[in-house]
């Protein structure tokens, strides 16, 4: 089974649609949503009608911790991305709001455990950014696989059995084999704001059938998605930092 | 799960006579009704208490082997499942282990090239497929009559793989005699360390010593850091300068000072007479038979002094270069590989302008498909591909335009486009060749025939290809000295 990983779309249905298209060029079987469907981008009610679309054809989909402050009424944010939640809670009608506020926090099939940030108290936000972490999370889930999201940077952990979890950077497009012998988390990189440097939207492509993930990138209109956060009145940055993938 | 025996099947696989190996995991002899060639099963030694490095050196051999093909590696047939029965089942490959042959060394020289050629062959396609082996010695080369065939691949690094080894031990990992200086620092990535290997190997087959002797310590291993071996020709005055040249070129301390590709290496071994002699290759041994680090580091020959560029190559410095590149099934390794000969020429030319130009086919004359929204959506998604392929060349906006062109007849919107811009130099891609390509003629043969300007045509290079097409070369037995 071919299994396509998106999250961190940020409101950013040009990058969205390219994964979409991306994915079902490859034809996966499955689809997951990580969480952050919303947030710094300019098109918030798109995609959430896109993914709503996907849950209808059997996607699982998480929430992301944008997803529950755009839900609520008030959220610890940093200022530029509050500035943006308030824009986006503004432009979300009721259902739209219910849809994000309902949304689990994580969800289990076989071995494979999807969650937005990591699986220790998830609903605190705890980033996945070193072998620490990582373990940490290990140490929450007897899932072979967790698979993650929150710091729109592709990233690979894996920990033979008590041993420290150890680092990979995926290439893009490269394939890498989870070995059986291990526990990994995977970080899937973000769809619609990349932080890598590469200012293409990533999709994660997990096959069961040989336990490969592959951080997939597409090329995108970023030209339109920055006119569209300038034009929206978002803060300029949200619009700079796609072009650089940061 | 371990008693193993002739006539056991494991996953359909039956085992067979079992073969020596080491002290990492048994070797057997295996067939499967559905495969005919020969076939061998590896299987680690999963005691308790196993030091871990040996399964992870099976998972990364299993890894790597699955990747790699071609004639100079053992074809990979299957793998068993880690947790439950590990195994790789591959190729038997016939031929004879360079291992056994070592021990008639020291050989002619000219049996040396002709091995040490065929080494460098099988070496090259290694590093082609991102793989560097990291335990290169006589035990893991087999002479077949296909070349030479690398196996063993326990130690082996993927580029785009993680490393597994890497975080397993903080001991150099290769075998004492052979192992490079930077292995012996840590370094598990650098493809000059199969050079470094290369060239021991043919010191041992030229003067029957290992240049190293075989150290039992760390500290022995580290002695190659800082001395460089007795020069070939200490041993025998029959070793020609020139081979002395290309073995103590191999074994530079420095990485960067070593042959840069392998199929270096082979040019050399092939071509003695246009090996250019450098003091490496007049170096003689000094008293206690090692040289000093100092020595090993003063620069071999002469810079030549710097060209002057004509007044032609003076104003052609603002020149415009057009990148013709088919995207049509995406950013494949060809759109790379023209991608990466752009690059080399706007190197050559600072100041050039690029113009990026993609053809979108249409299937009629006269057509417009860009009329209508969907239409204009494969307009927007191919120049969002064009300037994604360009953006890895990091070029200001200035330097840069991109142009998506629709057109029946691609030939024809290259030329057009180049005779109307005044394009100085066309940079484009050409698939392998097909009957159907050369009955119609290719896209970049009508414009190298019609172009006004100079054209580079980039090819993926395969030497698989070239092997095949290439007549079987002579090769005669080994041949030792004085016989």
């Amino acid at each position: 089974m071919r299994i396509a990983l998106l999250t961190d779309i940020h409101a950013n249905i040009e990058a969205l649609d390219a994964c979409i298209a991306a994915a079902e060029a490859a034809h996966v079987d499955a689809w997951v949503c990580l969480g952050d469907l919303v947030g710094y981008g300019p098109d918030p009610t798109a995609v959430i009608e896109r993914i709503v679309g996907l849950r209808a054809r059997g996607a699982v989909v998480i929430q992301g911790n944008h997803d529950e402050a755009a839900a609520a009424e008030t959220a610890a944010m940093s200022e530029k991305a509050r500035l943006a939640i308030d824009w986006t809670r503004a432009r979300l009608s009721a259902d739209e709001r219910r849809f994000l506020r309902e949304l689990p926090l994580e969800a289990r099939d076989q071995d494979r455990l999807y969650v937005h940030a990591s699986a220790n108290d998830p609903a605190e936000w705890h980033y996945v950014d070193a072998p620490s972490t990582a373990g940490a999370s290990l140490a929450a889930t007897d899932a072979r696989f967790t698979f993650c999201g929150h710091t729109h940077l592709p990233a690979l952990y894996h920990a033979l059995p008590g041993r420290a979890p150890t680092y990979f950077r995926p290439l893009a497009d490269k394939p890498v084999p989870l070995s059986r012998l291990r526990r990994h988390v995977v970080v899937v990189g973000s769809v619609g704001q990349p932080r890598d440097r590469d200012p293409r939207a990533c999709w994660g492509l997990f096959d069961t059938a040989d336990s490969s993930i592959a951080m997939r990138r597409v090329p995108y209109d970023v030209d339109e998605t920055m006119r569209k956060i300038k034009a929206a009145g978002l803060p300029e940055w949200l619009a700079d930092r796609l072009a650089m993938g940061r | 799960m371990q008693d193993l025996a002739t006539g056991r099947i494991i996953d359909g696989f039956t085992l067979g006579e079992r073969l020596p190996s080491g002290g990492m995991g048994s070797i057997w002899r295996a067939t499967r009704a559905d495969v005919d060639f020969p076939m061998i099963l590896k299987i680690p030694f999963l005691d308790p208490g196993q030091d871990v490095s040996t399964i992870v050196g099976f998972e990364v051999e299993e890894m790597i082997m699955k990747r790699l093909e071609g004639p100079h590696v053992p074809r990979f047939v299957a793998a068993g499942d880690l947790a439950e029965i590990p195994y790789i089942a591959m190729e038997f490959v016939t031929g004879r282990s360079l291992e056994g042959e070592m021990k008639q060394a020291p050989y002619s020289w000219q049996t040396v090239a002709i091995y040490g050629a065929q080494i460098a062959t099988a070496l090259a396609a290694l590093h082609r497929q991102k793989v560097v082996h990291l335990d290169l010695k006589p035990g893991n080369i087999i002479l077949a009559d296909r070349g030479a065939v690398l196996i063993d691949f326990g130690l082996a690094h993927h580029e785009e793989l993680p490393d597994l080894l890497a975080e397993e031990s903080s001991i150099p990992m290769g075998t004492p005699a052979y192992i490079s200086p930077e292995q012996v620092l840590g370094d598990r990535t650098n493809p000059a360390s199969d050079i470094f290997a290369l060239g021991c190997i043919l010191y041992e087959m030229a003067t029957g010593e290992k240049p190293y002797g075989e150290p039992t310590s760390k500290a022995g291993m580290q002695r190659r850091l800082y001395h460089a071996p007795v020069p070939p020709r200490s041993h025998s005055r029959d070793i020609p300068r020139w081979l002395q040249e290309v073995m103590l070129k191999c074994m530079e301390i420095d990485p960067a000072r070593r042959y840069a590709t392998a199929s270096q290496v082979l040019f050399d071994l092939r071509n003695p007479e246009q090996v250019v002699l450098t003091s490496r290759a007049d170096q003689e041994a000094e008293a206690g038979g090692w040289r000093k680090l100092v020595k090993a580091l003063v620069p071999g020959g002469k810079t030549p002094p710097p060209i002057q560029p004509s007044i032609a190559a003076r104003i052609s410095g603002a020149a415009l270069v057009l990148a013709a590149v088919d995207l049509s099934s995406g950013v494949d390794t060809l759109a790379e590989e023209v991608r990466l000969h752009v690059a080399r020429v706007l190197e050559a030319e600072k100041g050039a302008r690029l113009a990026c130009l993609t053809v979108l086919k249409t299937k009629l004359a006269g057509e417009d498909t860009l009329a209508d929204a969907s239409g204009r959506s494969v307009y927007v998604n191919r120049l969002v591909a064009l300037k994604d392929w360009a953006r890895p060349l990091r070029l200001s906006d200035a330097r840069v335009s991109f142009h998506v062109v629709e057109a029946l007849d691609p030939a024809a919107a290259i030329l057009n486009y180049a005779g109307h811009n005044d394009v100085d130099h066309i940079v484009m891609g050409a698939r392998a060749s097909s009957a159907l390509r050369r009955h119609l003629g290719s896209v970049s043969a009508q414009v190298v025939a019609e172009a006004l300007c100079a054209v580079t045509v980039v090819r993926l290079k395969r030497q698989e290809e070239a092997d095949a097409a290439r007549p079987v070369p002579y090769r005669p037995k080994l041949i030792p000295t004085g016989a």
